[in-house]
């Protein structure tokens, strides 16, 4: 006797409770709290921020709980719950030449006005695991964060490098206003900035080896608190909202001059929520390769200066959506499909011009 | 019980008001796909974000809603954005196509007749009926302004050169009034002829693509096809093995570890009226559901 | 002292919606709608303007309407910016003054038909007489009394850019998108 499948809502009720049985682990051990996950694994949280386009390092922090550890599900648990909020206001731009930095380095001087601090970097430890981690150990004193001058601010004096001037006009808004091409540069960052770590990187990646080479040099990368203010124009003046840590790449690029431009450096940026370097410099070398067209450079067909291409696909929210969807039912499209192979290959058979016979179907 | 830490229908008024107004220019444009801001929702793009956040921007506190995923209300996706809406609008719900106002539907079109007290929200993954001929939103743009569908026309014709059928077997590509050519959704095509001139508003929401559009009731909707190979809406060449119906859309069930089938509705509310009608198929006496 | 508006909007302005899309889908057929009075505007069109309006939204008032009040009101319920013709998103007012700024709405391109203009029609009555209605929406044909004019077939003669009208009287609804085909009987 056949019974039809029923008991969707009883099965969708049976895996939440499963999924949080797996989420708690073993109850003979500590549940980990937030402040360890947004104090010990920061660099995750701050992925999920950025990503997640919202600064709110604690929130971040239980996403990543919630979500088991999978960033991008914290991610997504960040993205839905940013869409609920009411907007308020918008901020001035942030200054980031007033970074107080706990790291900034250049590529590109030996030395500058406030020098190379390396800050907490990976870069130069030895990649062993540290067994003595498993015991508590003791941590060095902190070091207080310094402001100091943009590095590219020394070569635009001497007119090498590509002026960056200010522009007042309002950047369009990716949440707000669907997108539609060709974006402009603001809107571009916009997407590079909320963009998936791993796409953005390979996409940066690719250009280094060739698909769309920028020359890039790492002019100054810099990590540390901007001040964030808001005009109230009630009163007439900006007030501060807070402090946001925010990392910042911007590339040097060389650039031979086009039938457009004189021979001097461009600039590429990256500007991304928390601590992210590789983000962030991947980011700019993206930006500068997206640039081709102002710059009156050839399109080569590299996938990292096709802007369609880029924005449509750089979304890890998007992406991981569409892809896993795929594991929906998808009875009746497949059927549909059964049924039109069954007729063409019934046809082919029948004029003999296949020569595979097809087992009978058996009902 | 609605859920008060959420607005009416989860979305803010805002963005209903955004949703709102592409969803009147969809109307206006019919086959036309309006751009809109889409929201991030609570469930993954391309589980029916956009066909969701069509219905929240629709849904009345006096609607019942119908909510199928390949037919049938008790799939897991149908059962978990019914649960949305009651939790965030306390909107009644209902498995029958005749008591339901406003039906959300992934894949196919209920069997029953629709009426124009009716509105049909549509999932769609991909909007854009040349996507996969061209890929870049930039020029199928321009072939929509120009209705210049030449390509379209020569894929189809060259699926009928090499199989002697066109091999679209589900989305397939309609016209809209000799204007616009519009992706159906992923439904078989043995539901396309249900699109033309219905008499229920037809809506279409693709959340992860950003767009929605419409087709009025009683809007001219016509399948693509040649004159010498015209359009067929075909099915399974099989009843309804539960209810004996032989003009309903059929699902392919494989039944033991033999490789036996059985063929049953994939419109799980058309079947069972049936079999309460007293209308039993080949292997339908005797079985009842299970809840 | 602000005119009211919606006392629970979400709910009000669902209702408010579907009277809205009943009356696109289906141009001729006349909905209740309801909305506020004592704001300026007939309870339709009040009803329309919090629902469909909001910061994103510029709004062209027409003389007979433009007053202080209204303009308050709108913007303390919605947010709208006023503008000219040629900015608007809804043009709001009596036939006779938004008929000679028709061509000054935007009709979309063609590319982008959707971005245009959605006037909403003041009328002293609505009824099921007159223009002979065809076209999407309209099962066979359908009458509505609109205001005579040459306007109605250049606008559907631009397809797929042109306008999309509201028509309002008291608390009744109609609308007449591009696609209708308007003879006048």
């Amino acid at each position: 006797m056949y019974v039809a499948v029923k008991g969707g809502e009883r099965a969708i009720d049976a895996a939440h409770d499963w999924l949080a049985r797996e989420r708690r682990g073993a109850p003979e051990l500590a549940e980990i709290g937030n402040d360890q996950i947004a104090g010990q694994l920061k660099l995750a949280t701050d992925r999920v921020m950025a990503e997640g386009s919202l600064y709110d390092r604690d929130l971040a922090a239980l996403a990543i709980r919630q979500a088991r550890g999978d960033l991008i599900e914290a991610i997504f648990l960040i993205r839905a719950y940013r869409t609920t909020l009411p907007r308020f206001g918008h901020s001035v731009p942030v200054e980031t030449a007033a970074m107080a930095c706990i790291r900034r380095i250049s590529a590109t001087f030996k030395d500058a006005p406030g020098g190379q601090i390396l800050g907490p970097t990976f870069d130069y430890t030895h990649r062993l695991i540290d067994f003595a981690l498993l015991a508590e150990g003791a941590v060095p004193p902190p070091r207080d964060p310094e402001t100091m001058p943009h590095v590219t601010g020394f070569l635009g004096r001497d007119g090498l490098i590509e002026a960056a001037d200010p522009d007042d006009t309002e950047p369009g808004d990716l949440t707000r206003t669907p997108l539609s091409l060709p974006a402009d540069r603001a809107l571009r960052l916009q997407a590079l900035a909320r963009a998936d770590e791993g796409f953005i990187l390979s996409l940066a990646y690719s250009t280094q080896r060739g698909y769309g080479r920028t020359h890039a040099f790492v002019g100054e990368l810099r990590i540390g608190l901007v001040t964030v203010e808001m005009e109230i124009p009630e009163l007439g003046l900006s007030i501060a909202l807070g402090e946001v840590e925010l990392t910042e790449c911007e590339t040097v690029n060389q650039f031979l001059g086009s039938k457009t431009e004189p021979a001097q450096f461009t600039r590429g940026y990256g500007l991304v929520l928390g601590q992210s370097e590789r983000k962030a410099i991947a980011m700019s070398l993206v930006d500068r390769a997206l640039r081709w067209k102002e710059l009156g450079e050839d399109f080569t067909g590299a996938p990292a200066q096709d802007e369609e291409f880029v924005l449509s696909h750089c979304d890890n929210i998007q992406a991981t959506g569409f892809l896993e969807h795929i594991k929906l039912p998808h009875y009746v499209d497949f059927q549909s499909e059964l049924e039109l192979i069954r007729r063409i290959r019934a046809e082919a058979l029948k004029q003999g011009t296949a020569d595979t016979t097809e087992p009978e179907d058996r009902a | 019980m609605t859920d008060q830490a959420y607005n009416f229908a989860y979305l803010d008024e805002d963005t209903k008001r955004m949703i709102r107004r592409a969803i009147l220019k969809g109307v206006a444009i019919p086959g036309y796909q309006v751009p809109f801001a889409s929201r991030e929702m609570p469930m993954p793009y391309g589980w029916g974000t956009g066909g969701v956040q069509v219905t929240a921007a629709c849904l009345t506190p006096e609607d019942t809603l119908k909510v199928i995923d390949q037919g049938a209300d008790d799939t897991t996706n149908a059962v978990s954005i019914r649960r949305f809406f009651q939790r965030t609008a306390d909107v009644a719900v209902t498995e029958h196509t005749r008591d339901a106002t406003l039906i959300q539907t992934r894949h196919r079109i209920p069997e029953e007749p629709l009426t124009e007290d009716q509105i049909m929200v549509f999932q769609v993954p991909i909007p854009e009926p040349l996507r996969f001929l061209e890929p870049r939103e930039t020029e199928t743009r321009k072939m929509h302004e120009l209705s210049d569908y030449g390509l379209m026309h020569v894929k189809l014709y060259e699926d009928i050169a090499k199989n002697g059928h066109i091999a679209t077997a589900y989305d397939y590509p309609v016209m809209v009034e000799e204007h616009y050519v519009m992706s159906p959704s992923p439904i078989p095509r043995f539901d396309n002829p249900k699109l033309d001139r219905s008499p229920a508003l037809m809506l279409f929401g693709a959340g992860r693509e950003q767009r929605i559009y419409a087709l009025p009731p009683y809007t001219k909707v016509r399948s693509l096809d040649f004159e010498d190979h015209p359009f067929e809406a075909s099915k399974a060449d099989h009843a309804c093995d539960l209810c004996g119906a032989e003009d309903s859309y059929l699902d392919e069930v494989i039944v033991d570890d033999a490789g036996g089938r059985m063929f049953v509705c994939s419109d799980t509310d058309h079947c069972a009226g049936r079999r309460a009608a007293g209308h039993v198929g080949r292997l339908g006496a005797g079985t009842e559901d299970v809840k | 002292m602000t005119a009211p508006a919606f006392t629970d909007t979400p709910r009000e302005a669902a209702r408010a919606f579907r009277a809205a899309l009943d009356a696109m889908a289906r141009p001729g057929r006349i909905v209740e709608i309801a909305g506020p009075s004592g704001t300026g505007l007939s309870p339709a069109a009040a009803a329309l303007v919090l629902t469909l309006a909001d910061r994103g939204t510029g709004i062209w008032l027409a003389p007979a309407l433009d007053t202080p009040g209204l303009r308050g009101w709108i913007t303390f319920h919605t947010g709208a910016g006023f503008t000219a013709p040629e900015g608007a998103t809804f043009a709001l007012g009596p036939w006779e003054e938004i008929e000679p700024i028709l061509p000054r709405l935007p009709a979309g391109q063609p590319d982008y038909p959707d971005r245009s203009a959605t006037p909403i029609i003041e009328c002293q009555s609505l009824s099921k007489t007159g223009a002979r209605l065809t076209g999407p929406g309209i099962r066979d044909s359908a009458r509505l009394s609109l205001p005579d004019s040459p306007a109605f077939a250049a606008n559907a003669a631009a397809f797929p850019c042109g306008l999309d009208f509201f028509f309002t009287c008291g608390a009744h609804l109609a609308a007449l998108p591009r696609t209708t085909h308007v003879e006048v009987c």
